[in-house]
């Protein structure tokens, strides 16, 4: 009867932990999704990088700020909103359409259209200045006479190589 | 002629997105909370944790919202120009101290000097998320409303507070 007494009071500790807020940690579904939410964004303190890598404080603390929005039910796109109505479109590495971000996003077409057109435009240009010429009568024999040359001239040891 | 003169183009528009990226601040993200409400918080006091303060307490005034801690060197430099500020009494400065222990805090103030009418203590840091603050010193201009107007990341300096951040104040004021 004591044995059991003694087994129950070192039993106690482990109810006084239940209702309690469940270690963040020990919810791998719930970090794994804050990861992956995470590497999207920005951390504003060391700009290059993610919220998911950086060891900054306020990226520590909006981690713990996803986390518990998580908990609180909230959707990805929820939470993402949240941050950018607080830190604006500079916490997403995928920054949406706007007025301001067209020549980010159309930019580059517009800069391959450009660089095709003036290819395209050379290539014409240097086609058209291109004459084809008829070869004379004396080149011709010219010509012929140097192709006939070329064997004996393999054939002579002397000759000088090309 | 052409020659020339299509080169001398590409080169003078290249030019000039690289003299404007010059003077761009990477740290400088624009704010999306100007024109917005300034969240709402109810905090303890820096000087009387038992007493609180709200955003609330603030409808129909101006006032300036500036967020330091005692570990931040830059806040330094600034606190001369808000000393100076609170003692021509324009405006009333509020503090809030960030992820500090309030004990650090409260010795920073004591030893520098005090500019704030009142100083609340956000030492989690989770008022400052509220706020998109991401550097310290930010400050804040907040109006009768409850409205952010400006939002000033990095220190204040003389040239900026008489150049936008007083100007707007007065405008502000009058309304």
């Amino acid at each position: 009867m004591k044995y059991l007494l003694i087994l129950l009071v070192c039993l106690l500790p482990g109810f006084s932990y239940a209702g309690e807020a469940t270690d963040l940690a020990a919810d791998p579904v719930l970090e794994k999704r804050m990861i992956g939410l995470a590497e999207n964004l920005r951390c504003l303190v060391c700009q290059n990088e993610s919220l998911a890598s950086s060891h900054a404080e306020l990226a520590e603390d909006l981690r713990r700020e996803v986390r518990e929005q998580m908990q609180n039910g909230l959707s990805d796109q929820e939470i993402i909103d949240y941050l950018v109505s607080r830190y604006g479109d500079f916490v997403l590495y995928d920054p949406p359409v706007k007025s301001y971000t067209l020549v980010l996003w159309y930019g580059p077409f517009v800069l391959l259209l450009l660089g095709g057109g003036v290819l395209i435009y050379q290539l014409r240009k240097r086609k058209s200045q291109i004459t084809e010429t008829e070869l004379s009568e004396e080149d011709t024999q010219r010509a012929a006479a140097l192709l006939n040359e070329t064997p004996e001239l393999q054939n002579n040891p002397k000759a000088p190589k090309v | 002629m052409m020659r020339f003169i299509l080169p001398f183009i590409v080169f003078m528009i290249m030019a000039a997105f690289m003299y404007v990226g010059l003077s761009l601040d990477p740290h400088e993200v624009p704010s999306p909370l100007v024109g917005k409400a300034a969240p709402a918080f109810t905090l303890p006091q820096l000087h009387e944790p038992s007493k609180q303060f709200s955003t609330q307490d603030m409808k129909g005034k101006v006032w300036l919202f500036n967020v330091w801690a005692s570990w931040c060197t830059a806040c330094e430099s600034e606190h001369a120009v808000l000393m100076e500020l609170s003692r021509q009494n324009l405006v009333p400065i509020y503090g809030m101290d960030y992820k500090d222990k309030p004990e650090d805090g409260e010795a920073w103030l004591r030893s520098r000097g005090n500019p704030y009418v009142l100083v609340v203590s956000d030492r989690e840091g989770r008022v400052g998320i509220d706020y998109g603050v991401y550097g310290v010193p930010e400050t804040y201009v907040i109006d009768k409303q409850g409205v952010i107007q400006y939002k000033q990341i990095g220190p204040v300096t003389p040239e900026n507070l008489s150049e936008k951040i007083l100007p707007l104040i007065k405008e502000l004021q009058a309304k």
